[in-house]
């Protein structure tokens, strides 16, 4: 009796997964709606996780459509949609003048906020003290107006696209002194800096809570209106490109991103919206 | 008892008792594939970086800036080493303690309470160990030792608490096997139960409690989530047991997220010493079982 349930349970694990094979087979077929087909995103690994979600709620709406995301980094990015390997290139940086195309879309703004912990007096820092400090090249707190104490530098890890846009923005492409603790998510820096009196850190505006304080660069305030004028030096932009004008699959997914639903999933995931609705302040 | 009796025919429990050892066989095999597999696939990532960079700048470089193309693992190597040392230094000897007191002191009424204890700590999942070791062992460094608290001493003291019950459990049980006569033959010559304790079952036991320092040892090399929590993971040689460091594992767990081509294959060479410090300590543990024979 009992050997027989076994086999009736491993025949419906057979059945289920054959199900499964032909099903996902079938999904790609042509429907009929201009919403069908693949496409192909390549470019800025700090835009990739973005892109990712994105293109999950996507597929979840359009069914027969399939969008691949592919990381490889912005220069890469531009690359792949000139040559047309991939469909939409995604930069998190300003195209130089012979990268230009007409068929550039801002789809948020990144704004990197550099915190310390709530009790420590410093509020406003220039953007050289910023890069001084996580160089290593001033060392104590005292040397920028704190108190006498070493200052704890606290950064993402090799590789991560938050990290490489802070070095590139505010410290001139140096690399962040190897005192730097190390943690590998924005919200575990926020959670050393904000238990540390003596620690500075950077993390994404997304994230930004009462735990820690974000300081001032250059006098202004890391606020997404500052963010999007730029006047908060410490911002980049996330680019979607195409080489020609977007149509079909490619035409109704940069509508979906800048769409206020796609807005609000940006949004949800850290970034500054570019299309901000009403009832946002 | 009776369904044996009952079997029908010795053939077909014959071909039953095939059947059995040849699914058996399967099993085992499939395992070991799993462990060749792994095997292959991370020196086939791994060792190729390790001839490109250079065995010897690979392992005795300090500078590890993979995004320029630097991989030095002297940092890490230093790190998974110096958190390994600190936990044995303090874990041994309690470990030792403690499997004496449990297998030739302690009533078996105390042993009924503690043994237990001891393999709770050996099931509580590291993260755990991690997260107490942030919330309460770092900011006690911060605060009274000085430093960012992240540091060797506080991985000493975490890991040490997690390879505890590991070294107890195999050295306790190398100081029960040692026979009874042994014991009193040396109380009837008039030795003192701790004379019995330090000249006779300790020696007598002594390879069993080097396998378990060694295999504590390798726990600790090989520990990675809640070391990773709690060293701070700069890759900065140590100037002191208040320095942050990080180790062999946390080096590939922190960059696997986003590291791609080189950085990629650095993470798995970074593997691949790490496989072949714990095939060493493995290597140790059977010479010495060895010698015992």
């Amino acid at each position: 009796m009992r050997k027989n349930s076994l086999w009736i349970v491993m025949a419906l694990i057979l059945i289920g997964f054959f199900v499964w094979i032909t099903g996902y087979g079938s999904s790609g077929e042509p429907g009929g709606s201009q919403v069908t087909g693949s496409i192909t995103i390549a470019g800025s690994s700090s835009v990739q996780p973005f892109s990712e979600i994105l293109a999950e709620e996507f597929m979840a709406q359009y069914t027969e459509a399939r969008v691949n995301v592919q990381g490889g980094g912005s220069s890469q990015g531009i690359e792949a949609v000139k040559s047309g390997v991939a469909d939409i290139g995604a930069s998190s940086r300003e195209l130089s003048p012979e990268e230009k195309t007409p068929y550039e879309y801002l789809i948020a703004k990144d704004g990197i906020v550099i915190v310390v912990h709530p009790s420590n007096p410093i509020n406003d820092l220039s953007l050289e003290q910023v890069a001084d400090i996580f160089t290593s090249r001033i060392s104590n707190w005292k040397e920028v107006g704190g108190h006498d104490a070493d200052i704890t530098l606290v950064s993402r890890e090799a590789g991560s696209g938050t990290r490489e846009g802070f070095e590139t923005l505010a410290l001139d492409k140096e690399s962040v002194s190897d005192r730097a603790l190390i943690a590998n998510s924005t919200g575990a820096i926020r959670m050393i800096v904000a238990d540390d009196r003596n620690a500075i850190g950077y993390i994404s505006l997304a994230i930004l809570d009462y735990t820690v304080k974000p300081l001032k660069i250059n006098g202004v305030d890391p606020t997404a209106e500052n963010i999007l004028n730029d006047s908060y030096p410490v911002n980049r932009p996330f680019i979607y490109i195409t080489n020609e004008e977007p149509t079909g699959l490619v035409l109704t997914f940069i509508s979906f991103v800048l769409s206020e639903e796609g807005q609000r999933i940006l949004h949800d995931e850290g970034v500054v919206m570019v299309n901000p609705s009403d009832d946002d302040h | 008892m009776n369904d044996f009796r009952k079997k029908p025919g010795i053939d077909r429990s014959g071909i039953k008792e095939v059947f059995i050892e040849g699914l058996l066989l399967i099993s085992a095999l499939a395992s070991i594939l799993a462990i060749f597999l792994i095997i292959i696939f991370v020196f086939a990532k791994g060792l190729p970086l390790i001839a490109k960079v250079g065995v010897f700048k690979f392992l005795f470089s300090s500078t590890w800036d993979p995004v320029n193309g630097q991989f030095g693992i002297a940092t890490m190597i230093a790190g998974s080493l110096a958190i390994t040392l600190g936990a044995l230094i303090w874990a041994v000897p309690l470990g030792l303690a403690l499997s004496i007191f449990l297998s030739e002191i302690a009533s078996p009424r105390i042993k009924g309470i503690m043994v237990p204890m001891i393999e709770l700590l050996a099931g509580l999942p590291s993260v755990i160990y991690g997260f107490f070791g942030l919330v309460i062992i770092v900011p006690f460094i911060r605060d009274y030792l000085g430093g960012p608290g992240f540091s060797i001493l506080a991985g000493s003291v975490i890991l040490g608490i997690m390879v505890l019950p590991t070294i107890v459990n195999i050295a306790r049980d190398a100081i029960t096997v040692v026979p009874r006569e042994y014991r009193e033959g040396s109380l009837a010559l008039g030795a003192t139960q701790w004379e019995t304790i330090s000249r006779i079952v300790l020696p007598s036991a002594s390879s069993g409690i080097i396998t378990a320092i060694v295999l504590g040892m390798g726990r600790a090399v090989g520990e990675t989530m809640a070391v990773v929590l709690i060293t701070g993971n700069v890759t900065r040689m140590p100037e002191s047991i208040l320095s942050p460091v990080r180790s062999m594992t946390g080096n590939v767990v922190l960059e696997m997220g986003y590291a791609t081509g080189d950085h990629q294959l650095a993470l798995f060479a970074t593997g691949v010493v790490l496989f072949v410090f714990i095939i060493i300590l493995n290597a140790l543990v059977s010479v010495g079982r060895k010698e015992r024979v």
